[in-house]
């Protein structure tokens, strides 16, 4: 497929050809059109590149037949696609009243020295982490849940940082 | 159970027996438990059948809104002229709930087994169950048991398909997910047309929760006389519910009781009581959008739809959040407002502005900078913020301000006028 770009800009790979073009073929059987595909088919792109670029969004859009601009209204509505590249380890840490009563933000804190990010929503100069606060991750009873990228880590507590920093390379 | 503690003897378990047991999330270790054999019996009955059987066991949607499950079904078209679809409501987001989680976690197959029989009853071909995106593990759970199911043919005619959420709490309300699922922005739709007319895909579709749905098998093996009888207060809410307790509380979990069931038991006896040392100062009994109780009146709540209601605020989803003589109200306040300021879809000017506005002065009074007037500001604000938009979110960021300085106004005023020092950078 031809996907046209920006003057100036790395020529781009496409994200569905091969196998994930199949993946993506076999998940539009889900739904009775094929804009119904496009969270998924987000999901996808961000598990290959890490991120969503325009580049993406266009290319998610000509698959799917509807346009960049539709595609880029979706991706800033919900707050797990990244718009822009993120450090290896993307970590998410509810601060949310009920893990906030537990110390949360102390944990959040913990964390972004730990980490070396400094502060929320950057990322650390050696590229590996970067850490957001976020909103209720629905797991109130395990204060405090954060998630480095796709594991769910229960119960941590600002001792236990150190530990999980140093498992992430 | 109390899920992770051990069973206490008050609970009813019902819905719970299996947390904690990693066997019974196996396809085997499922129908070895007994499960899967209330959907062959399902599929062989009449889908009025199935619904008339839900609709007297007078069990009622679990999500927060407690509306009569069989009724919800029966208002499915008698005559099928389109395709129906189901949508399972796995979007567990409300700030204190955390029980469709372990029921994913643990018991998938209960679901999917819930999930199949409510498409029957409603002559659905499609079941789509939506799992907010940061439940990375029930989600693989689930994706597991549903493999599992679709080799073993369990389903018959019906295709259950998950879907993947990516961090909107306001997906949770039906109309959005619905829009979710259609791939669109998650905006809540104006109602009517109500979803049994025009749902997901503008086909008729009904709605449920994990819960609810995990339910349906028990009341079909046991009958809704059994499930009626499972009732310790008010007939109108029957049936086991999952508290999930949270905040600052000495041993937080999901437990599971009969409705009716004293707050002041589940908090003092199962959950273990207030840390040592600590004393209850406010709790919000049923998610983050219900109004929050002192103690006294927390002592006296009965957990039921109607108990709740009797105290000014609602059983909701059932996510208990203690606060101990610890807490910081007006900060607490302030965290949970600027949840809903985030999670706003920003359609309605009421809650865009409001839940941003109530924020900011909550901020600014922490930060040592309030007026005198600002209370009388927030619940101004609080008044325009309620019924007045399209979906309830708005109201959901008023209910916590309302009730806070309606019980707790001299911690606003001690900020306020300067006798607590602020805890916020002006």
């Amino acid at each position: 497929m031809s996907v046209t770009h920006p003057e100036g800009t790395e020529p781009y790979e496409p994200v569905f050809e091969g196998h994930r073009l199949e993946e993506l073929n076999k998940l539009l059987t889900r739904y009775p059109n094929r804009q119904a595909a496009l969270l998924p088919a987000l999901w996808l792109v961000q598990r290959e590149r890490g991120w969503i670029s325009d580049q993406s969004m266009a290319e998610v859009a000509e698959v799917l037949g509807i346009t960049p601009a539709y595609v880029k209204g979706v991706v800033t509505f919900y707050t797990m696609y990244h718009q822009h590249p993120v450090g290896r380890h993307f970590v998410q840490i509810c601060t949310t009243s009920p893990c906030n009563l537990c110390g949360a933000e102390d944990v959040m804190k913990a964390f972004l020295k730990e980490s070396g990010a400094g502060e929320l929503g950057a990322t650390s100069p050696d590229g590996r982490f970067t850490v957001i606060e976020v909103e209720c991750l629905g797991a109130c009873g395990f204060a405090t849940p954060i998630l480095v990228d796709d594991d769910f880590i229960e119960s941590v507590t600002p001792e236990k940082v150190k530990e999980i920093v140093r498992k992430y390379l | 159970m109390g899920f992770p503690h051990k069973p206490h003897a008050r609970e009813t378990v019902v819905l719970s027996k299996y947390f904690g047991d990693a066997e019974a999330r196996s396809l085997k270790g499922w129908k070895k438990r007994g499960g899967y054999e209330m959907l062959d019996k399902a599929l062989g009955m009449d889908p009025n059948a199935v619904i008339e059987e839900v609709k007297n066991s007078g069990l009622r949607g679990r999500g927060g809104a407690g509306f009569p499950t069989g009724l919800k079904w029966s208002f499915m078209p008698k005559e099928k002229k389109k395709a129906h679809y189901l949508c399972v409501n796995a979007d567990e987001s409300e700030p204190g709930t955390f029980k469709d989680r372990e029921i994913m976690r643990w018991t998938p197959h209960a679901l999917l087994e819930g999930t199949v029989i409510a498409a029957h009853a409603i002559r659905a071909e499609i079941a789509y169950i939506y799992i907010r995106g940061e439940f990375t593990e029930p989600l693989t759970i689930m994706e597991q048991a549903l493999a599992e199911a679709n080799a073993a043919k369990l389903f018959g005619k019906i295709k259950v398909y998950l879907h993947r959420g990516a961090g909107a709490y306001i997906c949770g309300e039906e109309t959005a997910l619905m829009n979710s699922i259609e791939g669109k922005r998650g905006n809540p739709r104006i109602k009517p047309p109500f979803p049994a007319a025009s749902g997901v895909f503008g086909m008729p579709t009904t709605i449920n929760n994990v819960e609810t749905l995990v339910a349906v098998p028990h009341i079909l093996k046991n009958g809704a006389d059994w499930y009626k009888k499972l009732c310790l207060s008010n007939p109108k809410s029957t049936g086991t519910k999952l508290l999930s307790i949270c905040g600052h509380i000495a041993k937080p979990g999901n437990y599971e009781v009969t409705l009716g069931f004293p707050l002041k038991d589940l908090l003092y006896e199962l959950a273990g009581g207030m840390r040592p040392g600590r004393t209850l100062k406010a709790c919000i009994p049923g998610g983050s959008s219900v109004p929050m109780l002192n103690r006294e009146e927390t002592e006296s709540t009965l957990l039921d739809y109607e108990g709740c209601v009797e105290k000014g605020t609602m059983l909701g989803s059932g996510g208990v959040i203690v606060f101990d003589d610890t807490a910081d109200m007006v900060y607490q306040t302030m965290r949970l407002t600027r949840f809903y300021a985030h999670e706003s879809c920003a359609q309605c000017t009421q809650c865009r502005e409001g839940t941003a506005w109530t924020t900011k002065i909550l901020e600014r009074i922490l930060a040592g900078q309030g007026k005198t007037s600002d209370l009388d500001l927030l619940l101004e604000l609080a008044e325009n913020m309620t019924g007045k938009t399209i979906c309830v979110l708005s109201d959901s960021c008023a209910a916590p301000v309302v009730s806070a300085i309606k019980r707790f106004r001299g911690e606003f005023e001690d900020y306020i006028a300067g006798r607590r020092k602020p805890v916020l950078a002006a």
